[in-house]
């Protein structure tokens, strides 16, 4: 294949080196060194506000970083910009389909913008709706479908471009259980099939620890902790001589932040308006 | 190549999967379902064409696909819901019912002879044109804030060519809501052509002039971050706008200072352009395509410029 981007075969999924950016006066991302393996799930986790959108977004190319900090495939995020969002699949917080177009015209859009040949995009588009199970639903608006489908339809998006590494910012937020579960399965058979890297979000303990090759714990735009979970519970477990079985990442993360997820316990304001904008916008759908 | 059957049959068992699961949670936490659909073994996807990325398109060719894409999208939507359609034809119908055969009666204004009905209908295509146009930029604080615009920025787009596929798809609208009101003024008596040439020649000044004012809209939206704002604004100038250019009279009757504001008005050279296409009375063709082609081209500079602001 006469592709142009030559990622390095060798190199990491993500590489961030000293990744920081500040908005006016906050610092959002201080400091960060985090190394995403290939074909591993990296969970990146935190209560609004740690960071980890922020982070993301530097990742996406959507941000100006200095050149150096951030590289997806060994291609710098700064200077190789339209290369690597070649290699990128991703799905924003918010439940972004156009809930004008049916589902199929949403993954096709994402199939024209990133140049698929008219000849196969028919196939692509269809596979891509398969892999997400919505292909009953395809010719239905988008408008129509409830959380867990709209989220599914955006990892189709997200696929129909043979991405090697699916970024998911909160990919489960405001999705009920059973939804959740789904777009949990859905990631695991796409992950099975293509061997993708998936970089995730999230503040569900339970869901990294649970789907989560690795995760990094983040706090006020630092990380606290990293590893697999296990040896993550495991290791507080041994210091706390308590059950490992008992401890939850919950407990990880209090230990390590001094502080819990839900915010009350911080003294300063968690998330900014943004945050909370977005997810009553994705509520709201 | 016969795709359809195989992903097929991986979707059935999934399907029937569902319901099954939904039972199970009744007594069970929610990760205790994941785990046991995990276990219980996912229905394996087959993929194959999505193992190989697409191969990319480069300069020209690039921003040519993302018209495209955008065009199609406008065309697509405006198929699923036609009411925008007819509510929009309502306007321009007024226009040159009342306001039109009042004038064509009063004979005020000095049309060169023509009926004033027939000076009125270019004047009112351009204008219905540009209150499409000019908020658009509203439908980009809305992919803003649902994260459709987050989502195109990562895809393989340079912000010029998002831009510009974005003021094309406006002008695709335009040229649908030209069309109602060309045969709107068809059906009122107005003697416009149907050259076919010519109205190729109406199709792409409305594309150009929808252009300019959607890239308006596009940089006041990254100017003033809000809808609301940009809603004020978009009521603020559009009227100066219409009036102050010559869409319902001559430049010659106006006083020194809005003559002065008309000629700097691009919808003026549009509906130059159209009268002189659907009407064929003397007009400056030549300096209205190139007026309306810069304008087209600053807009999308500076509307790629500012998008940046609305990304963060």
């Amino acid at each position: 294949m006469t592709t142009s981007p030559s990622p390095d075969a060798a190199a990491p999924a993500v590489q961030c080196s000293g990744l920081t950016y500040s908005f006016g006066a906050t610092r959002a991302v201080d400091g960060l060194d985090l190394t995403v393996a290939q074909g591993e799930v990296f969970g990146l986790l935190g209560p609004n506000g740690a960071g980890k959108t922020t982070a993301i977004r530097a990742i996406t190319t959507l941000l100006p970083v200095p050149a150096g900090m951030v590289t997806v495939f060994g291609l710098d995020c700064a200077r190789k910009r339209m290369q690597v969002r070649r290699l990128l699949g991703y799905v924003p917080q918010q439940l972004s389909a156009d809930s004008g177009l049916t589902g199929r015209e949403n993954v096709e859009l994402f199939a024209r913008v990133f140049d698929v040949p008219r000849s196969e995009r028919r196939e692509r588009v269809d596979e891509a709706l398969a892999a997400v199970d919505l292909t009953e639903a395809a010719g239905r608006l988008a408008g129509t479908y409830s959380g867990g489908m709209v989220r599914r339809l955006e990892l189709a998006q997200a696929l129909v471009s043979a991405p090697r590494l699916l970024i998911l910012d909160e990919p489960t937020i405001g999705l009920d259980p059973l939804a959740r579960a789904g777009v949990w399965d859905c990631i695991a058979q796409v992950r099975a099939a293509t061997g993708m890297s998936v970089l995730v979000t999230t503040h569900y303990m339970d869901e990294a620890d649970e789907h989560c090759g690795r995760v990094a714990l983040m706090h006020r735009g630092r990380i606290r902790a990293m590893g697999p979970p296990a040896d993550l519970r495991a290791e507080l477990a041994a210091q706390l001589g308590a059950d490992p079985d008992r401890v939850s990442l919950e407990d990880v993360f209090r230990h390590h932040a001094g502080a819990g997820l839900t915010g009350a316990d911080r003294p300063d304001e968690g998330g900014d308006f943004r945050d909370v904008r977005r997810s009553r916008a994705a509520a709201r759908r | 190549m016969s795709a359809a059957p195989a992903p097929q049959p991986a979707a059935d068992p999934a399907l029937s999967a569902e319901p099954a699961a939904s039972a199970a949670t009744a007594t069970t936490t929610a990760t205790a379902t994941a785990t046991a659909t995990l276990l219980a073994g996912p229905r394996p996807v087959e993929l194959r064409l999505l193992l190989t990325p697409p191969p990319p398109r480069r300069a020209w060719r690039l921003v040519l696909a993302r018209m495209g894409a955008m065009c199609a999208v406008e065309l697509q939507k405006l198929r699923h819901d036609r009411t925008e359609l007819y509510t929009r034809a309502v306007q321009p119908a007024l226009w040159l019912l009342i306001f039109g055969e009042t004038f064509t009666r009063i004979r005020a204004i000095p049309t060169g002879g023509i009926p004033y009905l027939d000076y009125l209908a270019p004047g009112i295509i351009a204008q219905s044109a540009m209150f499409i146009a000019i908020f658009y930029g509203i439908m980009i604080i809305w992919e803003r804030d649902s994260g459709v615009l987050t989502k195109l920025l990562v895809t393989p787009t340079p912000r010029a060519a998002l831009v510009t596929g974005k003021a094309f798809a406006a002008g695709v609208k335009s040229v649908i809501q030209a069309l109602v009101v060309v045969v709107i003024a068809a059906l009122l008596g107005v003697a416009l052509t149907w050259n076919p040439l010519r109205l190729l020649g109406v199709a792409v000044v409305v594309v150009l002039g929808s252009a300019f004012f959607s890239c308006l809209s596009m940089s006041i939206a990254g100017i003033v971050l809000t809808r609301d704002r940009l809603m004020g604004i978009g009521q603020a100038i559009t009227m100066p706008l219409f009036f102050g250019s010559n869409a319902l009279y001559p430049v010659s009757v106006m006083p020194g200072w809005l003559q002065a504001v008309s000629k700097a008005n691009p919808l003026s050279y549009e509906v130059d352009a159209l009268r002189g296409l659907l009407l064929g009375i003397p007009s400056h063709l030549g300096a209205d395509f190139a007026v309306l082609t810069v304008a087209a081209a600053l807009g999308v500079t500076a509307a790629s410029l500012l998008l940046g602001r609305l990304a963060k």
